[in-house]
């Protein structure tokens, strides 16, 4: 087995990568908490005196800070929950007897590849524009007041948006997860009289639980950080009603080029994704060992 | 299979998930009609849109001319393609190293990697803008290449790792016995069966930095803006352009959309970390 001349030298060759990534980390880490306890703003160079909680304090008692944390938690929440029920309705679909598979699933996955800012644009423009868009257009049709989606809906329209691209993310795994499912025991199931929801509920969602909380985990990292999505289309308005903790930390670092302030945003952002990283570690973490 | 499924069944599920298909695909599909139209016809109510219009491709031809498009579609190619090759030629060793001669910290460190992708990228924004600023890296392609090699770095290491974690390692010892050194080894026997794996690797690396769209949009403006920032310059009236919208957003996501079809599989794997398969 391993000689120890192949140890040192498996040490040598993994020590790039170890360097590089620790550098990434601890050296901006530092700094944004550094910068956290500074008064620091790029519009006044010159002197950057200690602040101790100052701005923490500021953070916290702005008001679109609460209103930051509750669009987080409304758009997360929000996507995750169309998302993950629309997955697992999906996957049970497409794992079923069909013609076409192929291109149908392709069909269902395709949004998952387009970037955020093409698919912020072509919702906001194409589709909800209450004038030219498809769900104006539809609304007239049919004798109805448009939508006004950004100016009525503003939140539940980046919810639609962002939700059509991550439901094809939740309905391939959960569809990877579901076709490794043991069609023998479903069959032995529905031999003894087992009905569809019995089968479902005994068999195929308890099989499927794992890949179940790894895409909510998974997709709670990437949805904490929606960013480009909300910049195309309403900057994080009207008001603050579509601003979510990054935006907030965006509009205080770089518009109002408050490194002090947007440090200390930047921190709590930390703190709350890591909360989320350690749950999804540990699944992450189990299956290594298996 | 044992029992024979119905026709009639078979049907039914057909045309309800085709039905749920056609309305996820839709948004492209609809962008992919309006690319090829005027200005004049894409406002146009949908259905006059559909059969009364006349088809063009005057719009491709508009974006490129506004606003040089193929350099910015160049800086996304560019980008991507050289943040994952970078990324590789880090990744290799480490992955190698640890699936083939693993220590007792092997699992630690992989633990480790893992969690620096954890990282919200709003973090360390300021940080890297100032040091970006300070060192005249802002808008360079330089700087966002390295940006987006260390943010997928972790992904790449974790998904060369679980491939070489299946090659078998009797086929290692031969090489050894027979007196093949540790490049050798690396060189002749690895990287061979090693192939398929690298490839699906280096696929979805390239799909998930041509379409990371918040360093992008932080640190380019104008010169090294790959695709993602030139779209969101369409954010402002322009976005009322619908044909030239559609035409830039077409040729922006093309590309991806087929690499990204041939890459299904391998995309489960990489972006669950291994936690399914």
């Amino acid at each position: 087995m391993a000689t120890k001349a192949s140890r040192s030298s498996a040490r040598l060759m993994i020590s790039p990568a170890v360097i590089l990534l620790l550098g990434w980390m601890i050296i901006p880490l530092s700094m944004t908490i550094y910068f956290s306890f500074l008064r620091y703003n790029l519009l006044q160079p010159g002197s950057t005196p200690f602040a101790g909680w100052e701005n923490y304090y500021w953070f916290f008692t702005d008001p679109s800070f609460s209103a930051a944390m509750v669009n987080t938690l409304v758009l997360v929440t929000g996507v995750l929950t169309i998302t993950t029920i629309g997955g697992i309705c999906f996957a049970l679909l497409l794992d079923r007897p069909m013609f076409g598979q192929g291109i149908i699933r392709i069909m269902v996955i395709a949004p998952f590849f387009v970037m955020p800012t093409v698919s912020g644009l072509v919702w906001k423009n194409m589709f909800m524009n209450p004038v030219n868009g498809i769900f104006g257009r539809i609304a007239g049709a049919l004798g109805m007041q448009p939508v006004d989606f950004f100016g009525q809906i503003p939140m539940a329209s980046i919810i639609l948006i962002v939700s059509w691209m991550w439901l094809p993310f939740a309905t391939l795994i959960l569809l990877t997860a579901l076709q490794s499912l043991d069609q023998e025991q479903l069959e032995a199931a529905e031999m003894d009289g087992a009905s569809w929801p019995n089968r479902f509920w005994f068999i195929m969602l308890p099989h499927m639980a794992r890949a179940i909380t790894v895409v909510i985990l998974i997709q709670t990292i990437f949805l904490l950080s929606i960013f480009a999505e909300i910049l195309v289309t309403t900057n994080g308005g009207p008001g603050v009603a579509t601003t979510n903790l990054t935006y907030l930390i965006y509009v205080s670092s770089l518009l109002q080029y408050d490194v002090g302030i947007g440090s200390a945003g930047g921190v709590v952002a930390i703190i709350l994704a890591n909360i989320v990283a350690f749950f999804l570690m540990r699944m992450i973490g189990k299956n290594l060992d298996a | 299979m044992a029992r024979a499924i119905s026709t009639k069944s078979k049907m039914f599920n057909t045309a309800t998930a085709g039905t749920l298909g056609f309305l996820m695909f839709f948004p492209i599909l609809w962008i992919l009609i309006l690319s090829f139209k005027t200005e004049e016809d894409a406002i146009r109510a949908p259905l006059e849109v559909l059969f009364s219009s006349d088809w063009t491709t005057e719009s491709y031809g508009a974006v490129q001319a506004r606003s040089d498009y193929f350099k910015h579609f160049m800086n996304s190619v560019t980008i991507s393609v050289g943040s994952t090759l970078l990324g590789l030629l880090i990744a290799i060793p480490a992955a190698w190293a640890m699936a083939f001669v693993p220590a007792k910290r092997t699992k630690d460190v992989l633990m480790w990697m893992l969690s620096t992708k954890m990282l919200p990228p709003v973090g360390v924004l300021i940080p890297i803008y100032l040091i970006f600023r300070d060192f005249g890296l802002l808008d360079t392609r330089v700087g966002l290449t390295f940006v987006l090699m260390m943010i997928n770095l972790p992904i790449i290491i974790w998904m060369l790792y679980t491939y070489f974690k299946e090659i078998p390692g009797e086929i290692l010892e031969a090489a050894r016995m027979d007196g093949a050194t540790l490049r050798e080894e690396v060189i002749y026997v690895l990287t061979p069966m090693a192939i398929p794996g690298m490839a699906s690797t280096v696929l979805l690396n390239i799909i998930l930095a041509w379409n990371e769209a918040f360093w992008s949009l932080q640190l380019t403006s104008s010169n090294a803006a790959p695709l993602t920032q030139f779209i969101a310059s369409y954010s402002s009236p322009e976005g009322l352009f619908y044909a030239k919208l559609s035409a830039a957003s077409i040729m922006a996501i093309a590309p991806i959309l087929i690499m990204g079809w041939f890459s299904q599989k391998q995309l489960v794997r990489g972006l669950t970390f291994g936690a399914v398969k």
